[in-house]
Order: structure tokens, then C-alpha cells, then sequence
């Protein structure tokens, strides 16, 4: 009997347990030829020098690396990326949060609100950066065009190598208010409606209820939008690639690390190179990210 | 009192409306402008809103000269044929990361996590190394190829299907259903809402991937609308009526998706930020 009972539990776990492989065999097998060994590939390729399509590399030790370092062009990207970041996601992330607390009351209109600043996400930065660019034009843009109404001259907004990384800047933070505001309209409609009645019964202002309960409640939310904005602004090359090309006066001051890696890996066929670049991409978000898990403690609420 | 309510409802719907005007303006301005022509683009004094004439041609130029049909034909391609395998192996690995035990589930799902932490570009290399000696380039399966399976898409399925009840299960268990089954009849069609916003995820980004399609697919009849753009930038430099056409026809597609499915767009964001 009890023999009978055991031998039949194996055959269930047996079955459970090929049931499992079976079921995430595609994605392991995808993820392990797609993802894992070409992160090897690519801390492989960092170590060599390569010839055209990778082919007949030639092992250079730590030479991409001591180049990299030295490089002005790759310091250049690393401080534009940075400030990129940091012009984009604190205020994105701001407007969006005044944007999600505006729409999270009884207003009129709130879908209608909710779908236009969702637009920008839905087209794709290639398209969504030409008209920019046309916006933006020296000679013949709408932006140039209203400024010369109020007796402003015409600003050379995307050539000027002062100027540029803010223009692109702001298309950044156009494009992903939308999205950030989604997010947040969702956390905020997850805080409790009691909370702010109480508050109301203590006579709290609308100013005090937003610091002492929406922040706090809303820093789960905040986080989650926070981290990954960054990441993604960190990744910036759309927009740059489609404003900046390399012979613009503005490039050394506009050129990202991603977009310094397309064109090292893919422009000037130097894979070694490009391989280097992105792996101290990967060392800085790490970093960031790192930092960010730390500073949770601090600051995120967890109910 | 009442007064004060009304001027700060008055002032929050000031500011409302002013955002809203600037998310579209670009858009129209672009509307605009690709009906224009040159002359009447690069006037500045009169300056010209409005095209006297409504000129279509642009339209059908721009058309006619980059192959738009083509186009359109790889961009909805690779993205049908991306949210297709998105979806299936992703529910798939989720369902048996969430629900199944079997020997080694916590080290693949490991490497699930590590995936999504790791910048897509890192990747990108030795993913057209590996296209490149398949002889694929310039092909749908090239644009399909780095989505063919996705860590982000498993990782949101496993959350909807951890949300579910564990009773389906053991009901389904009883009336003698396998794990097979209890998966494709029972626990698929309760994470419905996911696989939509796992879809809406993969479209949005597979169309404005804009790097992947550029180097992998140089060839002009295999670019997708955004690396198309990339080019026609390039040879349109001056005639920016004819520019804003392209880009008109390049965004349409989601657009109007994004218009016939809104509510499905936003709940879908709104409901996986808040799962993963």
C-alpha cells in the first residue's frame, strides 16, 4: 500500500517536473543563445581587436580598455549621457507626478487628459524627432517663428553646441511625461480615500496632505518609475542619432554612450572597440542601479 | 470660499489644457507642414499656418519613391511575429515559474531576472554576428530575431498568474486534467489582460526600435518605418514638407491602433507598472 502511495507520488512529481522543463525550454533556450553567451561574447570581444564581421580577432589584453580611458570623445559621452539623465528624469517625473495628481481628483475630462499626454509614447522617436528638428529650425521653425513675434532672435536650437543636449532634452521629457503620468495615475488611485478624509476632518491643506500621505504612499510607485526612467535615459540614442549627425559642431557635446557604441561597432566596423564602450555602460547603470537599491531603505514606504 | 475652489479648478484645468496643447502641437504642426509646399514651408514673412493648397502630392511622392508599401509590409510583420512568439513562450515559462516545482526553477528564473537588468546593447553585436553567419540579413526573420523570446514578457506573465487563486488548479486536478491542460484551458484564459499588455509592450517597442532594424537590415526593401525614416532624413535634407509626409505615414499605423484601443493602451501600462 504504502509502496503503491510513493510510487505514485514519483510518477506525479516526474510528471510536474517535465512539465516544467518542457514549458520554459524555448524561453531558457532563447535567453541562453540571444542573451547569455553573447554577454561572453561581448566581454570577449572588448579583450580584441577585430577584423571586419568579427572575424580573425586579435587578442589585445586590456589595449580597448587603457584606449577607452584616454579617449576624450568617450568622457565627453559619459558626462552627456549623465546630464541627460539628469535634465530628463527628475523633470519628467515631476511634471508627470503634478500632472497624475491634477487627474487623480474629480475633473472633467480626465480620460480625454489621460489619452493625449499619452500620445507622444506611441510614436516612434525617429518620426517624433524629424518634426522636432523641423520645430526647432534656425531659419524657418514655429519655435523660432513665435520668439521673433515677442522680439526674441532667431536660436540656433539643435547647431549650437551649448544648446543642443537641452533641444534633445526636451523632446526626452516630452515624449515620456505620458507614461510616467500613467504609471503614477496608477499608484495614486491605489492610496486609500479614508486617508485624505481624515486629513480633511484635521484641517490638513491639500499642500500638507501631498507631502504627508501622496508622497509616501506613492514612493513604492515613484521608485519603480524612478529606476527605470533612468535606465532608459541612460540608453539615449534615437533622438541624438536622428538630430546629431557626426559632422555636426554640436556632437561632441550631444554624442551618448549608446550612440558613440552604434557608431564604433557598427559605423567604423571596430567591434572590439564598441564592445568596450557598452561594457562600461553596463559598469555605470550597475553602479546607478546599485546606489538606487540602497537609498530604498531611505526613502520608499512599503506597507 | 467657492470662489477660491472655482479659480483653483479654473487654474488646474489652465494647466491641464496647456500640456495637452503642447503633446499635439508637434503633431499638428507636422500635419500641417506635410501639406505645404516647400515655398510655403520656408516662408517666414508672411508666415504661413495654413497651406493654400492641400498638397497631396507629397503624399503620393513620398509613397511612391521609398517603397511605403513594403515597409509597412516588415514593420507589421516583425511585430505580429513578435508579440505571436512573445506571448505563447512567455505564458508558457511564466505559467511553470509560477505554479509548477521541478528541479532548477529558482537558477533559470535567475537568469529570467538577470536578463531584464542587463542594457539591451550589450546584446546587440552577437546577435548580428549570429544573423550575419545564418546569412539572414535583410530579412523579416532578422527584425524577428532578438524578440524571439522575452525575459520581460515571462516575468510580467508570472506575476498575473501568481495572482490567481491556487483552487483552479487542484479543481482542475480532480475533474482529471493534466498539467496541460489546467494550463491551456483553465489558467491561459484568466491572465487574458496580461497577454494584452504584454502584447501592447512588445508593439509599441518592436516599432520604435529604431538601432536592431538599422544594422541588421541595410538594404532599403527590408528597413521598417523607423529605420526607413533614418535614411529618408538623410536624402530629403531640405524638403521638409516632403519629410513630415513620410513621418505622417511612418506614425499612422499605432496611431490609429493607439486611437480604436486607448483604453487597452493606458490599462495596460497602468496595470503591469504596477506588477512589476
Amino acid at each position: 500500500m504504502n509502496r503503491l502511495a510513493a510510487k505514485r507520488i514519483s510518477r506525479q512529481t516526474w510528471g510536474e517536473w517535465s512539465w516544467g522543463w518542457f514549458l520554459i525550454a524555448p524561453t531558457i533556450i532563447g535567453l541562453v543563445v540571444l542573451n547569455i553567451i553573447p554577454i561572453i561574447q561581448t566581454a570577449f570581444l572588448s579583450l580584441h581587436k577585430s577584423g571586419d564581421f568579427g572575424r580573425g580577432n586579435i587578442y589585445v589584453g586590456f589595449d580597448n580598455y587603457v584606449k577607452m580611458f584616454q579617449d576624450a570623445q568617450v568622457w565627453h559621452a559619459v558626462g552627456n549621457t549623465l546630464l541627460y539623465a539628469l535634465l530628463v528624469v527628475p523633470t519628467s517625473i515631476a511634471l508627470s507626478l503634478v500632472v497624475a495628481v491634477f487627474l487623480n481628483g474629480k475633473i472633467r475630462g480626465k480620460s480625454i487628459y489621460r489619452t493625449i499626454y499619452f500620445i507622444p509614447m506611441v510614436a516612434a522617436p525617429a518620426a517624433v524627432t524629424m518634426v522636432w528638428r523641423w520645430l526647432y529650425n534656425e531659419h524657418f521653425g514655429l519655435i523660432n517663428y513665435v520668439l521673433s513675434r515677442i522680439g526674441i532672435n532667431a536660436v540656433d536650437w539643435v547647431g549650437n553646441p551649448k544648446l543642443s543636449l537641452f533641444s534633445i532634452a526636451i523632446i526626452g521629457i516630452w515624449s515620456v511625461i505620458g507614461y510616467n503620468m500613467v504609471l503614477l495615475l496608477a499608484g495614486l488611485q491605489e492610496i486609500p480615500k479614508d486617508y485624505y478624509e481624515a486629513s480633511d476632518i484635521d484641517g490638513a491643506s491639500k499642500m500638507r496632505q501631498f507631502f504627508m500621505i501622496t508622497l509616501p504612499l506613492l514612493s513604492p510607485t515613484l521608485f519603480f518609475v524612478i529606476v527605470t526612467s533612468l535606465i532608459q535615459a541612460m540608453q539615449v540614442f534615437d533622438v541624438i542619432y536622428m538630430m546629431i549627425d557626426v559632422m555636426s559642431p554640436a556632437y561632441n557635446n550631444t554624442v551618448s554612450l549608446v550612440y558613440l557604441f552604434y557608431n564604433n561597432s557598427f559605423k567604423y566596423s571596430n567591434k572590439g572597440y564598441g564592445s568596450a564602450i557598452v561594457m562600461l555602460l553596463l559598469l555605470i547603470i550597475m553602479v546607478i542601479t546599485f546606489i538606487q537599491m540602497r537609498a530604498q531603505k531611505k526613502w520608499v514606504n512599503y506597507m | 470660499m467657492a470662489q477660491q475652489k472655482r479659480l483653483t479648478r479654473l487654474f488646474v484645468h489652465l494647466l491641464l489644457f496647456t500640456g495637452a496643447a503642447l503633446m499635439i502641437l508637434p503633431f499638428g504642426w507636422m500635419l500641417l507642414t506635410s501639406f505645404k509646399t516647400v515655398t510655403e514651408s520656408t516662408s517666414m514673412n508672411p508666415f504661413v499656418f495654413f497651406p493654400s493648397v492641400w498638397k497631396w502630392e507629397n503624399y503620393v511622392e513620398v509613397l511612391q519613391q521609398n517603397n511605403f508599401f513594403r515597409l509597412y509590409w516588415n514593420t507589421f510583420a516583425m511585430v505580429f511575429l513578435r508579440i505571436a512568439c512573445s506571448i505563447v513562450f512567455s505564458a508558457m515559462a511564466a505559467y511553470a515559474f509560477a505554479r509548477l516545482k521541478f528541479p532548477g526553477r529558482n537558477f533559470f528564473f535567475g537568469l529570467v531576472l538577470f536578463q531584464m537588468m542587463v542594457p539591451t546593447q550589450i546584446f546587440i553585436i552577437p546577435q548580428y554576428l549570429m544573423v550575419d553567419s545564418l546569412g539572414m540579413r535583410n530579412t523579416i526573420f532578422a527584425l524577428l530575431f532578438p524578440g524571439l523570446v522575452s525575459a520581460f514578457g515571462t516575468f510580467l506573465l508570472r506575476q498575473f498568474f501568481m495572482g490567481l487563486p491556487k483552487e483552479l488548479e487542484e479543481a482542475a486536478k480532480l475533474d482529471g486534467c493534466n498539467i496541460g491542460q489546467t494550463f491551456v484551458r483553465i489558467m491561459l484564459p484568466l491572465v487574458r489582460s496580461g497577454m494584452v499588455a504584454l502584447g501592447i509592450f512588445t508593439a509599441l517597442f518592436a516599432f520604435k526600435d529604431l538601432m536592431w532594424p538599422m544594422i541588421v537590415n541595410t538594404n532599403s526593401n527590408a528597413a521598417t518605418l523607423s529605420s526607413a525614416l533614418a535614411k529618408i532624413q538623410g536624402a530629403y535634407s531640405v524638403d521638409y514638407p516632403e519629410l513630415m509626409a513620410a513621418s505622417v505615414l511612418a506614425i499612422a499605423p499605432m496611431l490609429v491602433l493607439y486611437i480604436i484601443f486607448q483604453k487597452q493602451f493606458i490599462e495596460g501600462v497602468a496595470t503591469s507598472g504596477g506588477k512589476l
